[in-house]
């Protein structure tokens, strides 16, 4: 277990870095994550995040990379529903740290 | 395609009681990530695993039933469900969740997932498989 500190609140972590509890999620915990990771979230980033969390709240699990790849081109247009576009906005890999972010666990299947 | 297998998953038991349920369900998403041609089967008790308004809150355990809508997205549009199993608990197709996966090749059109198959027609699925899985 670890823990991050975001505008004066802990938020406690599993030992990859991923939320203990998805609820104790917000906005200021995604942004100091990805300042963690050397990443400075824009409009685009944030598309996603919102996507995935949209996705778990409806089917209760973070997608598989493929799966989200599809989703995404069906919802915000083929343009961002490609792997270049989305490894570009999230170069350790779209679904492990897009998913992190979001607050979500690791996708399934994740190794 | 000769690295793809024929995947059937056979799901025989109710969903909260034990942890078979939920972890068929894992297994069967990590096998779809890796592009198997993967299908469900629910017999005994297992067909309520699908049933519909599931609520887990007096029980403290996830509600992972909305998770069986998003087989579709994982490209799984085969989910076979024994007749005898439904009727011998008193129940119908209308008592399930309505499961459905998009065509891409006919503009996104919604198909349903869920075959209702008899114990027979059930066998000769199974028998049509490279790897079976109980739970």
């Amino acid at each position: 277990m670890g823990s991050i500190e975001a505008n004066g609140k802990t938020y406690e972590t599993d030992e990859e870095g991923y939320l203990a509890d998805l609820n104790t999620w917000d906005k200021d915990v995604a942004e100091v994550m990805a300042k963690i990771d050397d990443c400075e979230l824009t409009e685009s980033h944030w598309e996603v995040i919102n996507f995935l969390r949209e996705y778990y709240e409806e089917y209760q699990i973070a997608p598989a990379v493929r799966v989200l790849t599809k989703a995404i081109g069906k919802k915000l247009g083929k343009d961002k529903g490609n792997s270049k576009y989305l490894y570009e906005l999230f170069p350790y890999g779209p679904a492990k740290q897009a998913c992190k972010y979001a607050g979500l666990p690791k996708p399934t299947g994740c190794v | 395609m000769s690295d793809t297998k024929k995947f059937l998953f056979i799901n025989r038991k109710a969903p909260y009681g034990t942890i078979y349920a939920w972890e068929s369900l894992e297994v069967v998403l990590i096998s779809a990530a890796f592009e198997q041609d993967v299908s469900l089967a629910f017999m005994d008790d297992g067909v309520y695993q699908l049933l519909k308004g599931q609520d887990t809150s007096g029980i403290g355990m996830k509600n992972f039933s909305p998770t069986y809508s998003a087989l579709g997205d994982y490209e799984i549009t085969k989910i076979y469900v024994e007749k005898e199993s439904l009727e011998e608990r008193g129940l119908t197709l209308d008592d399930l969740q309505h499961l459905v996966w998009e065509d891409e090749d006919e503009d996104y059109a919604e198909k349903d997932s869920i075959r209702l198959v008899s114990r027979a027609e059930l066998g000769d699925v199974m028998a049509e498989q490279d790897v079976l899985f109980n739970f």
